[in-house]
């Protein structure tokens, strides 16, 4: 069905989130130098950004209530784990997820 | 169509296609069960193009949100791309026309397969294997979105827990960039204020008081990491 309403609060929602992305080029660029503290901020901000994933991903995890972040806790480790051990994303990926997913169906 | 850059582009897309062919398919299901069909989920993957956001929609349309609401929600859902953008600049910078849609396609994921150093360090043009990663990466998820609009229901053995994917994604990248380095202060920063912020602001509303932390800490860092040169 075709919803006059629904399709403006898509091309609203496109709309934002074209201008966010494309803001920061948008501003720091055209010729210029970039500024040095900006270049800076893209130099860090993505070590500090993917901590910021992670989090933003186990967000909904309740330590205080059962089963307390345990089959988080023990997935994200066992793929920390085994990416240090054999630095194969597809590995620690897979490795992970099928750990969580028994974890979550199974045991918990 | 078969250089270097375009197989190690898929290669390192793989991860992503796992996470978003899981999610996409999730949100064309919720979206189907709504009584909006397979057009209505791809052009939202198409034009959109933003996971949590597509989630969150999913809930404004249903309850008929004013187009204030819409932008106001959209603007605290993505407000994290601003930093994507501020730390892709550089990177960015000489991809020509390229450039407009890889700033489009910035998302969470490819924004953590193309801000990794690792990815693209064997081929000679970067940019075209990052474009080439944003491309892949959107086609997974259109395809998961159509698939779930399409097919959902018919999905019969238990699926939970495999959105995990993408949590993995991001903690394999967060170890790759922790060992990329000695200096472990961003990192720590990212995470430590994160935590904070949550258990302070709360699972919906802690983002951007993370990133006004994770910016003010990290500004105030500016002295002393730069005399390390990370």
């Amino acid at each position: 069905m075709f919803d006059i309403n629904v399709a403006l609060i898509v091309a609203v929602s496109a709309g934002v989130t074209i201008l966010l992305r494309f803001a920061p080029f948008l501003i720091f660029s055209g010729g210029k130098e970039t500024p040095a503290y900006i270049v800076y901020l893209g130099k860090v901000l993505p070590y500090a950004i993917m901590g910021m994933l992670v989090v933003f991903c186990l967000k909904e995890v309740s330590v205080v209530s059962a089963p307390f972040g345990i089959p988080e806790l023990l997935s994200c480790l066992l793929v920390a784990l085994l990416h240090v051990w054999k630095r194969n994303t597809l590995i620690s990926i897979i490795g992970g997820t099928l750990c969580y997913m028994v974890l979550v169906q199974m045991v918990f | 169509m078969n250089s270097k850059e375009i197989k190690t582009a898929f290669k390192a897309s793989l991860p992503v296609m796992a996470g978003y062919l899981v999610l996409g398919m999730g949100f064309g299901i919720i979206l189907n069960t709504k009584g909006y069909g397979v057009i209505w989920a791809m052009c939202m993957s198409i034009c959109v193009y933003a996971g949590s956001l597509q989630y969150v929609m999913v809930n404004l349309i249903t309850s008929g949100a004013s187009l204030i609401t819409t932008v106001l929600t959209a603007l605290m859902v993505n407000a994290r791309h601003l930093f994507y953008g501020i730390s892709m600049i550089d990177k960015y910078k000489d991809a020509g026309k390229k450039k407009f849609y890889m700033i489009f396609a910035l998302t969470d994921e490819t924004y953590s397969l193309v801000c990794n150093n690792e990815t693209a360090k064997d081929v000679e043009d970067k940019n075209k294997c990052y474009f080439f990663i944003s491309l892949f990466d959107q086609i997974y998820w259109i395809t998961g979105s159509i698939i779930g609009s399409m097919v959902g229901s018919m999905i019969t053995f238990s699926t939970e827990g495999i959105d995990f994917v993408l949590t993995a994604l991001f903690v394999t990248i967060f170890v790759d960039q922790w060992l990329s380095t000695k200096n472990h202060g961003p990192a720590l920063v990212g995470i430590f204020a994160s935590v904070a912020c949550l258990l302070v602001f709360g699972s919906e509303r802690f983002l951007i008081p993370a990133m006004i932390c994770i910016a003010t800490a990290l500004t105030l860092m500016r002295g002393k990491e730069e005399a390390k040169n990370v």
